[in-house]
């Protein structure tokens, strides 16, 4: 895992041995993480448990006596009794059984001071683990506002833990919270034995008794109790308006997406082109600078270029979390998303899809059910990623003229409205195919909490966002540029003959195997220069633009897509070009979706699914398209 | 409460409907109440046994005698539906609130 170390944060340096291990439990919404990001700053590394694909961010921290502390940020739960594969994660932890973890010597149990009242549960659960615990009541500031009159005396000998009140967003309260956690593992003894196991429904009744009779004697009742999340829900949640409110924002992140990104990843693209340049220039010709300029520099830069794009989503994405807003969104969608036997949370790694299908696989982690998300990831890749952008403006260019329809709607814009209807359409069909024939369980029960509106707190978005981006570089690089290289010594081995005359790529192996694919290809109307696209177009979908630049020999590495579009006119039929944009619209033309797909799921088994049924699709729709095309005399 | 009514004589369930003890699942915006019973049993193909959905209801906060509002409904078959439970709002579908029988204040 040498990326692992890369990434790591140069100042998160190896801890002392005598370093103790605290981790963070609470339930979702409850200022955990901001209350992770609050104490160990940009000191947080993040990798995967063993075995698991559950995100383990851990963080190091230096307490004012100068104790080093490793705090672990466990996924947030309602209950120990895991549900999902992150809170089975938070349950390990806690009981001290997670597999290669040393268990926490103390735990800090997140709790929102303004909505006590079930994470009481949490805590009497936690009581039962018998593992030193402070509970911190975050949101203080919030819940003196709303004049909440807590009883913190009485809670703290109620629930048997020491009790400190933090703003972790304005680091109130942290170093009072670390020397209460420094004096529980000072002081700890002989732990009590953990009587915790599963409680049975009557067992959680009983506890929510326990829970509500400790609340009711310790929470006087806010004197001006939160009014605003009703008000602002009242218009986010109409059933009419609130949907058109949502629309308009995801109108507003798609225009982001695409508008904001284009400059930075121009830039990035042109950068790395003038590097392989250089280094095309200045190093000796030869094997070792063609693997340098156009497998590990090309390779980096196929990366980095979806970077700003990713970063513009998860901005979004975070700031919507961060609010409060995703639950809403999810509760707005549901039934639509349910129509198609999709669950209302698979809502956003759809949404993310079509940045980049990666950073949307990766978003599934948020769906708890196993069908759900497997069925959410599968049809992941038909939403229109950036990627597809130059092969369909190079298509649509070359073959759709320029021409308007109805009076001010134009014929491209419109080809191209259609290609993103139609992976929309066939993911939706896709995902009802698979719940409604494959998987024809029983639908997972939607619940889940709508917390209260709250500002997203800058600093806290910004170091969320740098975990972000430091995920995408790790996960992504280490899958997607082995494949450049590996696509690399297919489109260069072995060499063209001594005077040759084609490209050299009709030599290599891809050109072989796309000129021995091309009859297969023939019924849907590829030609061999086609064919031969698609195989380093594997790599990522944008590079088949480039390879149709070099076995037609036009421009160079650059592809003068203007000569390009001009040429591709007169060699393939209109038949041709639509039927290769059909099949663009399925295909799984991106070896690192398949990657992190595996990564994902933690087997081959999905993306060779995942490939096979794409293909398959691609296959059909590209020959019904083609046939029809030249029925109508398009041939 | 669930135990007054699971075992009173009287109670049949026959004949509540329709008066104020009905399932969450039937309610409408703005309807207000406490909860009577939770079970697991929503009526509805459940993917999950009907123990985990009664603690899944539990653990959000579905309890006998918490008090309920229904805030807001969806577009499509009123579905799902928010609402809030004593200080907590939940969003779910209304096929779950099958499971949650609340004695609704009477109009």
């Amino acid at each position: 895992m040498p990326l692992d170390t890369a990434i790591a944060d140069a100042s998160a340096s190896k801890p002392a041995a005598d370093t103790a291990r605290i981790a963070l439990v609470g339930n979702p919404n409850s200022g955990k993480t901001a209350l992770f990001n609050a104490l160990t700053g940009s000191r947080q590394k993040v990798a995967n448990y063993a075995g698991v694909t559950v995100e383990r961010k851990e963080g190091v921290l230096t307490t004012a006596s100068g104790r080093q502390m490793r705090v672990l940020d466990l996924p947030g739960t309602y209950s120990l009794r895991a549900r999902s594969p992150d809170e089975a994660v938070t349950r390990d932890a806690v009981l001290g059984r997670l597999a290669g973890e040393v268990a926490p010597e103390a735990l800090i149990c997140v709790a929102d001071a303004t909505n006590l009242r079930l994470v009481l549960r949490l805590v009497l659960e936690l009581k039962q683990v018998g593992r030193p615990f402070v509970l911190a009541l975050n949101m203080f500031d919030i819940a003196q506002r709303q004049g909440l009159r807590i009883d913190l005396e009485r809670l703290s000998q109620e629930i048997g833990a020491p009790i400190v009140t933090t703003v972790a967003t304005r680091k109130r309260g942290l170093p009072e919270l670390l020397e209460r956690v420094e004096g529980i593992i000072v002081a700890r003894g002989v732990e009590p034995e953990n009587v915790w196991r599963e409680p049975t429904a009557a067992e959680i009744r009983a506890a929510h008794a326990e829970a509500q009779r400790i609340f009711k004697a310790c929470v006087k009742p806010p004197e001006r109790p939160d009014t605003v999340t009703g008000k602002i829900d009242g218009v986010l949640l109409h059933p009419v308006a609130g949907l058109a409110i949502l629309l308009t924002l995801l109108f507003v992140m798609f225009q982001a997406v695409f508008t904001w990104a284009t400059p930075v990843m121009d830039g990035i693209d042109a950068g790395f082109a003038a590097l392989v340049a250089f280094t095309n220039t200045h190093l000796p010709h030869g094997l070792l600078t063609s693997f340098i300029a156009d497998g590990l520099i090309a390779g980096v830069g196929s990366v980095l270029v979806f970077l700003p794009q990713i970063l513009i989503l998860f901005f979004f994405i975070l700031m919507l979390e961060d609010s409060g807003y995703m639950a809403r969104a999810a509760f707005l969608m549901d039934r639509i998303m349910g129509g198609a036997g999709l669950h209302g949370r698979a809502f956003i790694p759809l949404l993310s899809s079509f940045a980049c299908a990666i950073p949307g696989i990766m978003s599934t982690r948020v769906i708890d059910n196993r069908e759900d998300r497997l069925t959410t990831i599968l049809v992941a890749p038909l939403m229109t990623c950036s990627a597809r952008i130059p092969v369909y403006t190079l298509i649509i260019g070359a073959f759709i003229p320029q021409k308007t329809v109805g009076g001010f709607l134009s014929l491209q814009g419109l080809v191209m409205f259609g290609l993103y209807a139609s992976g929309i359409v066939s993911a939706l069909l896709v995902s009802f195919v698979i719940r409604r024939v494959f998987w024809r369980g029983a639908v997972e029960p939607f619940m889940m909490e709508l917390p209260t509106y709250r500002w997203p707190e800058p600093r806290n978005l910004l170091i969320n966002l740098g975990t972000r981006a430091r995920i995408f570089l790790a996960r992504a690089g280490r899958i997607i540029l082995p494949l450049m290289v590996l696509v690399w010594v297919l489109s260069t081995f072995p060499y063209p003959p001594e005077g040759a005359t084609g490209p050299a790529i009709d030599y290599s192996i891809a050109g072989r195997v796309g000129k021995f694919i091309a009859p297969l290809m023939a019924p849907i109307g590829f030609n061999w220069q086609m064919t031969v696209a698609l195989i380093p177009g594997m790599a990522a979908r944008e590079v088949a633009v480039a390879v149709l630049g070099t076995v037609y020999a036009v421009g160079g590495e650059d592809g003068e897509t203007g000569a390009l579009s001009t040429l591709l006119k007169h060699q393939w039929s209109l038949a041709s070009a639509l039927s290769f944009l059909a099949w663009y619209v399925f295909a799984p033309q991106c070896l690192p979706t398949l990657g992190v797909v595996k990564r994902e799921t933690n087997s081959w088994v999905w993306p060779t699914v995942m490939f096979a049924y794409m293909v398959s699709l691609a296959y059909l729709a590209a020959f019904i398209v083609y046939h029809a095309a030249v029925a109508f005399g398009l041939g | 409460m669930s135990e007054a009514f699971a075992l009173s004589p009287e109670f049949n369930p026959a004949e509540i409907e329709p008066g104020p003890l009905r399932p969450l699942a039937s309610a409408r915006r703005g309807e207000r109440g406490v909860i009577v019973r939770v079970t697991g049993v929503s009526g509805a193909a459940e993917a999950v046994a009907a123990e985990e959905l009664e603690r899944r209801l539990l653990e959000m906060g579905f309890v006998e005698g918490a008090s309920i509002e229904v805030l807001h409904e969806g577009l499509f078959g009123r579905d799902p539906i928010a609402v809030r439970v004593d200080d907590t709002r939940v969003a779910l579908r209304r096929r779950e609130a099958g499971a949650v029988s609340v004695k609704f204040d009477g109009r």
